[in-house]
């Protein structure tokens, strides 16, 4: 019950938050725009290195091509609002025009993270069975040949780049999925599989001796994983109106990466704390736009020696703060799956 | 017939530089047990270190005294940064786990990619002609002197490293820090200094690889490690990482089969080859084709 009206309250303060953002109650108070954009591609960062964070934090598989997911769910959500969309809204005639974007956006996004998830199984079933750094190749080869494939599909738009796409997503929608996102991530975390796929982080022999079904703990976390990365596809592809393969190329993959590890693998806050630096300092930096991967990546190669867990380690942001309950599965000393 | 052969020498010479490539990541592999991500912008580094190098050159008269100058200056460069990577980068993190050393990796390899845009400029450059053209006609095909120049260096250099490897103290003290590294200490053996051999003699290969090909496309830029380096990459997991004889032959397989492609499908799926390759190899032989099961212990 508590739960239910959590989620009624967020829903209903991301609403109010959105209608205050964009100008809806006087201009005084609205958001200049480019704000507003930092805001939602923020919401947009935050959904994937969450999704991220459960297949290379929690169960301990490296991958390296989520840019790849998120690219099939930009593109097959694209290909539905602009194809269907308009048949879809002549049947919903009768209803106000807020709920029909609402409909066309969210069966959108449904078929992108359905879309995702297949190829997230079809990727996951052969790559998952391999261990640490050869997945970490197999994952970005599939995230580069999904790029291939949808530059040779000449119906979206092929290496122009897929256009006209009705933006349908806003500030609401895009926090709305960042706060589901945490919560499924954080509810399966919690749960007995949550623990299987701990298990298999910290020691995957000693998991199938256990009784563990390894790999199909690990495509299960993968598709779950995929589907979300789609969902947050559909999203950006629906809040900027157009969409290129060159968006989701490696690079974006190593950016959500570059979030997961600074925040902490293997921690729900640390991927939303890393997720929202990454985008603070890469606005911050847009001055000296040529500097700011060469500092990111000398970030990275420092937090490695210094701090090889992440700001927050397998900890949440609360039991960092307090110290008082011991964070998930993490033992003393672990630092992921060897 | 002819078109086959004429195929076959193309791929063996794109396969040549592969295996160069690839022969740095077995090494790595073999001493740490990690895919060394930054090994194809050390690659694409030696091919910019060489364009600087022939562009002093420049004014003087083509010739293969100039072209192996710049392509030795070249390897001694990045025998160089290979050997600081290691040392700055991947030593502080040698004895944490290995994920820690493959996010290193990678963030090494974002390093070189922006830097080099950074100094270099992201537009690509033309790499100047060294030695001079000639095209030789054998039996109806056609050999450019480039393709010959690539093929003997990359087999003298294979020839070279096969006898380092097998008949000097340090090459046989490379085999023992990558059957053991751990036991090779114990026995004496200065395994920090064997892993910085390892890294200057992968690096320089990559180099010579670098401006090899440098002079055959000729066009470089700061991304063209990238393709090249998983390509190669493959090429090594397809051989069998960790086993040199195992590195050049998955190169030469890749390189060949790719022109394959190219030639009698179709230049769409040139980049989609190797990796339908890699899939392949580690559903059917995941230790690869010369490469060792690697029981694994609890």
């Amino acid at each position: 019950m508590r739960g239910w009206l959590l989620a009624i309250l967020i829903a209903a303060g991301l609403l109010l938050a959105n209608g205050v953002f964009t100008g809806a109650f006087g201009a005084g108070v609205a958001l200049p725009p480019y704000v507003l954009q930092v805001l939602c591609l923020a919401g947009i960062n935050v959904t994937l290195a969450v999704s991220l964070n459960l297949i290379n934090g929690f169960t301990g598989q490296f991958s390296i091509g989520h840019a790849g997911f998120m690219a099939i769910g930009a593109y097959a959500s694209s290909y539905f609002t602009v194809t269907f969309g308009p048949a879809l809204r002549t049947s919903l005639g009768s209803l106000p025009l807020f709920v029909q974007d609402s409909v066309v956006l969210l069966v959108g996004l449904a078929i992108g993270a359905f879309l995702a998830s297949i190829a997230g199984f079809f990727v996951g079933v052969p790559s998952l069975r391999l261990r640490g750094d050869y997945l970490a190749i197999v994952t970005l080869g599939f995230g580069e040949i999904i790029g291939v494939v949808i530059l040779n599909i000449d119906a979206v738009g092929g290496a122009r780049g897929y256009s006209g796409i009705p933006k349908l997503a806003n500030f609401f929608w895009i926090w709305i999925f960042a706060a589901v996102t945490i919560l499924i991530v954080y509810r399966i975390v919690h749960s007995s599989f949550g623990r299987t796929l701990v298990a298999i982080r910290e020691d995957e022999v000693a998991a199938e001796a256990m009784g563990v079904h390894t790999t199909r703990a690990k495509v299960i976390s993968f598709v779950v994983s995929s589907a979300m990365a789609g969902v947050a596809g559909g999203l950006f592809a629906h809040y900027l109106m157009y969409v290129n393969v060159r968006s989701f190329n490696f690079l974006k993959s190593f950016e959500i990466i570059i979030m997961i590890v600074i925040g902490g693998l293997g921690s729900i806050s640390g991927s939303v704390l890393g997720a929202v630096l990454f985008i603070s300092l890469t606005e911050g930096l847009r001055e000296f736009a040529q500097y700011r991967m060469v500092l990111f990546s000398l970030l990275l190669i420092i937090l490695m020696i210094v701090r090889p867990q992440g700001i927050l380690g397998h900890k949440e942001f609360v039991t960092f703060l307090t110290r008082r309950r011991r964070s998930i599965g993490a033992a003393p000393g672990t630092t992921g799956n060897a | 017939m002819t078109t086959f052969l004429q195929q076959l020498v193309n791929g063996l010479s794109l396969g040549s530089i592969y295996a160069l490539i690839a022969l740095g990541y077995t090494m790595v592999y073999g001493v740490l047990r990690l895919i060394n991500f930054a090994h194809g912008d050390v690659y694409m580094i030696g091919a910019y270190v060489g364009y600087y190098l022939s562009r002093r050159l420049q004014g003087r008269e083509p010739s293969l005294v100039s072209a192996l100058l710049v392509m030795f200056g070249s390897m001694i460069a990045c025998a160089i940064l290979g050997v600081l990577i290691e040392r700055l980068a991947y030593r502080p993190v040698r004895r944490e786990a290995r994920l820690t050393l493959l996010i290193t990796a990678i963030g090494v390899s974002l390093f070189l990619e922006n830097l080099a845009q950074l100094l270099f400029g992201a537009t690509p450059r033309f790499f100047p002609s060294l030695a001079p053209r000639t095209d030789f006609h054998i039996a109806g095909m056609r050999l450019t002197s480039e393709q010959i120049t690539v093929i003997a260096v990359s087999v003298l250099l294979m020839v070279l490293l096969r006898a380092f490897i097998m008949s000097t103290r340090t090459g046989k003290a490379m085999r023992a820090v990558s059957f053991s590294l751990d036991a090779s200490k114990l026995m004496g053996i200065s395994t920090d200094w064997i892993i910085s051999v390892t890294f200057a003699l992968g690096s320089a290969l990559a180099a010579a690889g670098g401006v090899l090909i440098a002079m055959q496309i000729p066009k470089i830029d700061p991304l063209m490690g990238i393709t090249y380096g998983l390509k190669a990459f493959i090429a090594a997991v397809l051989g069998g990482i960790g086993s040199i004889p195992g590195a050049v032959l998955g190169g030469l397989l890749i390189g060949t089969s790719e022109v394959m492609v190219v030639g009698y499908l179709s230049s769409t799926y040139r980049d989609a080859i190797a990796f339908g390759i890699l899939i392949l190899v580690l559903i059917l032989r995941p230790q690869g084709l010369l490469g060792r099961v690697q029981k694994e212990k609890v």
